[in-house]
């Protein structure tokens, strides 16, 4: 049954899903006011991971933020990297290296894939198959094992630097990108698209359920493969491009169903457009340093700064606000599953709880992402 | 008239008043810079981050957002920030688009540190609902006709709010 029905609201009880819950993936918790198998109200109720970011970063200098930047978002934390590193250069006027910005690419994206196979595994294991799992691992392994080499760590990375990255890459991290590609565009098409998405069960499941309108995504900012899958082509890649994403021609994956088979459809479609990116960037890959001149300890002019990255889960924002001194005053992280999820409440209403916890794995959830 | 354009003279419009404020204030060498006029600011975005530097007073904010609203603008985020040595708090809503021709607007509001009253703009956009509630957690800055006005990532019997300058744990 996908077709919200008319509730009768006099018959009600409340189900608390989490904070400690398999399909939440974190400790994310929901007050669901249900009436039978319907969802009345459903009022995310978050914070139990907070940790305060903000605060640290205004007690610290400027580089002592970066290794807190990957505890947020620790699936795509390279971005979360890119998206510091990239603020601060802008306010303290810091020039990167050509090599090391096609580095930045070329790991950034690495991630982006890691972190859309792990959603798909946990997103198909909500949904109840296990097998799906165990092949997204072993390839998510693989690019773990590439990371590693050269940044060091294998989830909470702390790779950038202002003024380019803090390792250079080397012909095994070269060759060994080039093979899992390779490899993972002949699992592709089997075991993962005639497997997964063209199964009845998936599709029975996904499709025409939890329908977001592109006007609900503009109303609550949803940004990313939320907004994507609702026939936004919005990809801060591509609108308000950074980096050297301009020299790659790779596409914006849009569908207009607005449904939970749409957002699937959009990062199964970015992975391959990741790897095309990744592909033309160690094609193209220049020589030379991978360090600018940056000075140790950076005093940017006082003033305000935006800067946005476009992360596995949307709009990266930074707001900073500078007064001249040594640390940050002022730092705001936008972080895109906030407002992804903060329509949630208004989407599920009217779902069965089965369904309303299938869209809540489509919107792929990060939840320290969400709490900061 | 391209969407830069439209959106400058639109958020020009709504203060008649300080047309003439569209230069940026001269504060260079470490001087104290003299306080901004209230108006609309063009600022360069491979700088700052965004087009526009609107600056306005609380009462604005909501009209502010009704036209950013209507030119089809979404809301990023709202962010608080404590000038102690000022005495004030500032609220910072930073605006952008889905897709087409890209804008940035940045709007800011100083508010009285000892009575922070901004009215609210969640009736304009639902995303500002968890936005208010974030800026009230973290400031205690009370935004007037917020519909369910309390705390959301502390714990609900907190009885600070963090960020502001003067807390000490």
């Amino acid at each position: 049954m996908t077709v919200p029905v008319h509730l009768r609201h006099d018959e009600t009880f409340v189900l608390n899903l989490g904070p400690q819950h398999p399909a939440t993936h974190g400790v994310l918790r929901v007050k669901l006011t249900m009436d039978g198998e319907y969802v009345v109200k459903a009022e995310p109720v978050l914070g139990y991971i907070h940790r305060m970011h903000e605060k640290m970063a205004e007690s610290g200098t400027f580089a002592q933020f970066m290794p807190y930047t990957a505890r947020m978002d620790y699936l795509h934390a390279l971005a979360f990297n890119h998206g510091w590193a990239l603020v601060v250069e802008k306010a303290a006027g810091i020039e990167v290296p050509e090599r090391a910005e096609y580095i930045r690419v070329i790991t950034v994206e690495l991630n982006r894939i890691a972190s859309h196979l792990l959603w798909w595994a946990a997103f198909l294991l909500d949904l109840g198959g296990f097998t799906p799992l165990l092949y997204a691992f072993d390839d998510r392994e693989r690019i773990i094992d590439l990371l590693e080499r050269v940044t060091g760590s294998r989830l909470t990375y702390c790779y950038l630097r202002f003024g380019g990255v803090y390792n250079d890459i080397d012909d095994e991290f070269i060759t060994g990108a080039r093979d899992f590609i390779k490899r993972l565009r002949g699992r592709l098409p089997r075991l993962y698209h005639d497997l997964v998405t063209h199964n009845i069960i998936l599709i029975k499941r996904i499709e025409n359920i939890g329908f977001i309108t592109s006007e609900q995504c503009r109303r609550y900012g949803a940004t990313g493969p939320v907004a994507r899958g609702s026939g936004i082509n919005y990809d801060i890649r591509k609108n308000e491009p950074y980096s050297v994403y301009p020299e790659f021609d790779f596409d914006v994956p849009v569908f207009d169903e607005g449904d939970s088979m749409a957002r699937y459809m959009v990062r199964m479609h970015e992975i391959e457009q990741s790897m095309r990116i990744i592909e033309q960037a160690l094609d193209k890959l220049p020589g030379g340093p991978v360090m600018g001149k940056a000075p140790k300890m950076l005093k940017p002019e006082a003033g305000y700064y935006y800067s946005a990255v476009e992360t596995a889960r949307g709009s990266l924002g930074h707001r900073l606000v500078c007064n001249g001194d040594k640390a940050p005053y002022k730092l705001k992280l936008r972080s895109p599953t906030f407002s992804n999820l903060s329509l949630f409440g208004e989407v599920a209403e009217g779902m069965m709880l089965a369904d309303a916890l299938a869209f809540m794995g489509s919107l792929d959830l990060v939840i320290p992402e969400i709490d900061r | 008239m391209d969407l830069v354009e439209r959106t400058q003279a639109a958020l020009a419009g709504i203060f008649p008043e300080s047309a003439a404020a569209a230069t940026p204030p001269a504060g260079e060498g470490g001087q104290e810079a003299p306080p901004r006029e209230r108006g609309v600011l063009a600022v360069d975005p491979a700088r700052h981050g965004c087009h526009f530097d609107v600056l306005c007073r609380p009462d604005e904010v909501a009209a502010v957002a009704i036209v950013l609203d209507r030119e089809g603008f979404f809301l990023e985020t709202i962010s608080g920030v404590d000038w102690l040595d000022k005495g004030q708090f500032e609220v910072v809503y930073d605006y952008s688009r889905l897709g087409g021709e890209h804008c940035r607007v940045m709007v800011h509001a100083l508010v009285d540190r000892g009575e922070p009253v901004v009215p609210t703009i969640s009736d304009v956009f639902p995303a500002a609902d968890w936005h208010e509630r974030e800026t009230f957690d973290f400031y205690g800055i009370h935004f007037q006709g917020h519909p369910h006005l309390i705390r959301i990532l502390l714990p609900e019997d907190a009885d600070f709010h963090p960020l502001r300058k003067d807390y000490m744990p």
